[in-house]
């Protein structure tokens, strides 16, 4: 059983119990909001969630690897920052909006 | 001291990652997201990942968070946004689904027992001559995954350039633009 009595030492538990909160909200997040900006900020939390997960296994393993495939996450994560901001420019030029609701449709 | 400092931040990841998703203006969401990744950033710090707490501040709530800002900005988002209201059970329905995704995560997080197995495969995480395991990191990142790594770059300058090109005005052609502005130029000046 997860004890949750006030600990002497922090185990990989109490990370990855953090981690899949973390997780939940950027979820809960994703399906609540309209707005497009925020709904990417979700999908940021959830990013984070994910590398707290391999950092705290590479530390409980004391392996490198997760720490490496960190990084490989954030590039990933950039990427896809730099291009979906892109898309939600391109959206507000021709809708004026960047509410979800407003592209519903794969019609331009 | 380790506990008190994990639970600091762990109080800040939540209270900024529930902000996020509270907050009505957008620039306060980005600011909520900034808490966030600070307090992640300090806890990879307590795990023996300086060098990814760096990455972090660095390429997080440096550059991503400003984008979101400019972008946030740019398109004056906080003034045209309408009351966002939609089906009134979609919130609750939402609420239910990520009760339950949390309550599996959980399930698969108890007793921890995926911690076992072979250990250090690819190199330790620290020593007394390399604290902050920078070399480790990256010799494992440049012998182990290094087509990941050509690949991700690859993946950037993709990125790059479609961004480029979608943030673009379409449109209007640069040709044309810088035409235009040379004739009214010409103009000004006559």
């Amino acid at each position: 059983m997860i004890a949750l009595s006030y600990p002497d030492h922090i185990t990989a538990t109490y990370y990855l119990i953090l981690a899949a909160i973390l997780f939940t909200i950027g979820a809960v997040g994703l399906l609540v909001r309209k707005n497009t900006l925020v709904m990417f900020m979700c999908i940021e939390l959830m990013l984070n969630a994910a590398n707290l997960t391999f950092v705290s296994y590479a530390n409980a393993m004391n392996d490198i690897s997760g720490q490496v495939i960190v990084f490989f996450t954030l590039v990933v994560a950039a990427a896809e920052v730099a291009v979906g901001l892109a898309i939600i420019i391109a959206i507000f030029r021709r809708r004026q909006s960047v509410s979800a609701d407003d592209v519903d449709l794969l019609k331009g | 001291m380790e506990a008190v400092v994990f639970f600091v931040c762990a109080a800040a990841v939540i209270a900024g990652a529930l902000g996020v998703i509270v907050g009505r203006n957008p620039v306060h969401s980005a600011l909520f997201l900034l808490l966030t990744l600070v307090s992640i950033a300090v806890l990879y710090l307590q795990q023996h990942a300086a060098l990814v707490a760096a990455i972090q501040i660095v390429v997080y709530a440096s550059a991503i968070v400003v984008l979101f800002l400019f972008v946030i900005t740019l398109l004056g988002v906080d003034k045209r946004e309408v009351h966002d209201d939609g089906h009134p059970l979609q919130r609750v329905a939402a609420i239910v689904v990520g009760v339950l995704a949390l309550s599996g995560i959980l399930v698969l997080v108890h007793g921890n027992r995926w911690v076992t197995g072979l250990h250090s495969t690819r190199g330790v995480l620290g020593n007394a001559d390399d604290p902050g395991n920078v070399k480790t990191l990256a010799t494992s990142l440049f012998t182990d995954f290094v087509w990941a790594f050509e690949i991700t770059a690859v993946l950037l300058v993709i990125a790059v350039v479609g961004s480029v090109v979608l943030a673009r005005r379409s449109g209007h052609r640069p040709q044309v633009e810088s035409a235009e502005d040379e004739s009214q130029d010409e103009r000004m000046s006559v």
